[in-house]
């Protein structure tokens, strides 16, 4: 029984994933951020805020693994708790970008037309522009802060989920399934949302994670240029930006939040890319 | 060729003009009186109502939109708030530095790009190709700000072989292209590499094998000479990211340039400078995906005459 059950899960996608060796290490450090940034209080050793003078710039040592910054607060601590900024920053930003870009995607593929054309026309446009400047035009309008980043990141991303979802859709509208549910007399409403959209899904979700480290590192560097959350909520761009000025005798101020950023960013591409050869949807992404 | 160069210049036209909608509209979509957030703490109504009239504010939108097309269109881009000095005087001071560093940093990912991803597609599975991939790995995943202090760390702070920050010496350029180069080079290698191998497997290859031509000679004379198109397509799309890439290392760096402008005004919400920064960083993204464009309609002819 135990053998059969380890067999199904090696298996299935999420066994495939797990027991590759990037998919497993990835997926290991992956589950310690997350951790990190769920429960922050319980996991940091001190807490983020409290600042201690006296403390301020001392070196990586037992009392403070990553040493203190100018402020004397635990940098270890701000780490743990800037994972929580960063990831939902990150999250809802991506999850705004999904689902507009689906929306529009999935409505552009299927009706065509003018609709279509236009936004067809609008996901162009912002292609050739890079995600930081469509980022700091939104910031100029709606203004520094962590809710403005989400919203900024989020639209940043818009044109790769639109464009993705809209040559998903194009492919599969066309199916014979499609052609029979429309001839059962369903409406579009449920043609789309029961039987394109889930089957759109995989590689959609999988261009999501990817863009989610991409969003880590567009919020750092919006909170490196102090555009981001504002202190004394912790980020680990805001956390660099200040570290700048103790460059000369406290580097690890920059050191650890930007090892950080690249440790979870490497971790979520390695994952995403596992999952890609677990679904075998390499080509999927490429095409669209 | 002339056709097709017409044909995209005219192209620009209908993007220029969103674009610039887009920008414009900044001032009236912050929240709040947009004459409020010009204004310094302490200011008279009168110099509100002077603000109100030399902005035009109180003219309908449409109105109001082509006066600044119109005086944009003729180098006037207003005055900055905090800085008391024309727009277009600013962006005239900081253009070059970030044109000198962008178009560096542009030659230096494609060239050192090419030759990575070349000797990765040409010692494939073997140590070089393995060290690629990781630069591949790093360079798409490390931030470039991040990767700029490092740099300073090591090479301004530790060694002192380069200046820290400025713009004052050629050797101050060296951080800054670096950082801004490897996510450039990661880009190229990677396309480049497999490029190289795709083409590797065509027909045409076996054939130049047959007739007993050396392997360097078909790997750099014929292979990655056909490679350089794709190579060329992705730049010619993702131009926009290196020069997005300038940006930021500006500021990281404490160089002059409109990067560096344009994170300081919108810091301290010096609007007429966000917009003339935007604006110009907006025409440079534009300007160098038509000129990545017309390299590559200039090495392939079906590009140019697909599109007539």
């Amino acid at each position: 029984m135990t053998t059969l059950a380890s067999t199904e899960f090696a298996s299935s996608t999420l066994g495939k994933v797990l027991l590759s060796p990037r998919g497993g290490l990835s997926a290991l450090c992956l589950a310690i951020v997350i951790i990190c940034a769920v429960f922050a209080p319980l996991v940091s050793p001190y807490q983020y805020d409290i600042q201690n003078l006296p403390l301020a710039n001392r070196e990586p040592s037992w009392a403070h693994w990553m040493g203190t910054d100018e402020f004397g607060r635990d940098l270890l601590s701000r780490i743990i708790h800037g994972a929580r900024t960063s990831l939902t920053v990150a999250v809802v930003a991506i999850g705004i970008s999904v689902a507009i870009g689906m929306s529009l995607g999935a409505a552009a593929g299927y009706f065509g037309g003018l609709f279509d054309r236009l936004v067809t026309a609008a996901v162009d446009l912002s292609w050739s522009f890079p995600e930081i400047l469509i980022a700091l035009i939104l910031i100029a309008i709606v203004g520094p802060g962590l809710g403005s980043t989400m919203i900024a990141i989020g639209i940043a991303y818009l044109a790769q989920f639109t464009r993705l979802t809209r040559a998903q859709v194009m492919a599969l509208k066309n199916e014979t399934y499609i052609e029979a549910t429309k001839n059962l007399g369903a409406g579009h409403f449920h043609i789309i949302f029961r039987h394109l959209l889930p089957n759109a899904l995989p590689p959609v979700i999988v261009a999501g994670m990817l863009a989610t480290g991409n969003a880590i590192i567009l919020e750092a560097t919006l909170g490196f240029f102090g555009l981001g959350a504002q202190p004394p909520t912790p980020s680990w761009g805001g956390m660099m930006s200040s570290g700048t000025a103790q460059i000369f005798i406290a580097p690890w101020i920059i050191i650890f939040p930007g090892l950080a950023i690249a440790i979870t960013v490497i971790a979520i591409n390695l994952f995403g890319d596992a999952i890609i050869e677990a679904l075998d949807i390499r080509n999927r992404l490429r095409d669209a | 060729m002339l056709g097709y160069i017409i044909k995209r210049l005219l192209q620009l036209i209908p993007v220029f003009i969103v674009v610039s909608m887009i920008i414009f509209s900044i001032i009236h979509l912050v929240p709040g009186d947009p004459i409020d957030s010009m204004m310094q703490i302490g200011s008279t109504p009168e110099q509100r109502a002077e603000l109100t009239a030399r902005y035009g504010l109180d003219k309908p939108l449409p109105v109001q939109y082509g006066i600044w097309l119109a005086k944009m269109l003729r180098g006037d881009l207003g005055e900055a708030i905090i800085l008391r000095q024309p727009v277009t005087a600013l962006i005239a001071q900081n253009l070059p530095h970030s044109l000198l560093l962008g178009v560096l940093a542009l030659a230096f990912s494609t060239i050192v790009g090419i030759v990575a991803g070349a000797l990765a597609a040409v010692f494939k599975d073997s140590w070089i190709d393995r060290s690629v991939m990781t630069l591949i790995l790093l360079g798409s995943t490390v931030p470039s700000f991040w990767l700029g202090l490092l740099l300073i760390l090591l090479f301004a702070v530790q060694l002192g072989w380069f200046p820290v920050s400025g713009a004052r010496t050629w050797s101050a350029l060296v951080l800054p292209v670096l950082a801004i180069g490897l996510g450039g080079i990661a880009l190229v290698a990677r396309v480049t590499r497999v490029a190289m191998l795709d083409i590797a497997r065509r027909d045409f290859v076996m054939m130049l094998h047959a007739k007993g031509l050396s392997r360097w000679r078909i790997q750099f004379g014929h292979i990655l000479r056909h490679a350089l198109l794709p190579v060329v397509t992705i730049l010619s799309l993702r131009i926009g990211w290196i020069l997005g890439g300038a940006v930021t290392i500006e500021y990281v760096f404490a160089r002059p340039g409109l990067g560096s402008l344009l994170i300081t005004s919108l810091n301290q919400r010096d609007y007429p400078v966000v917009q003339g920064c935007l604006l110009m960083l907006a025409i440079a993204v534009m300007l160098g995906t038509l000129i990545g464009d017309l390299v590559q309609a200039a090495m392939d002819p079906r590009v140019r005459d697909s599109s007539t």
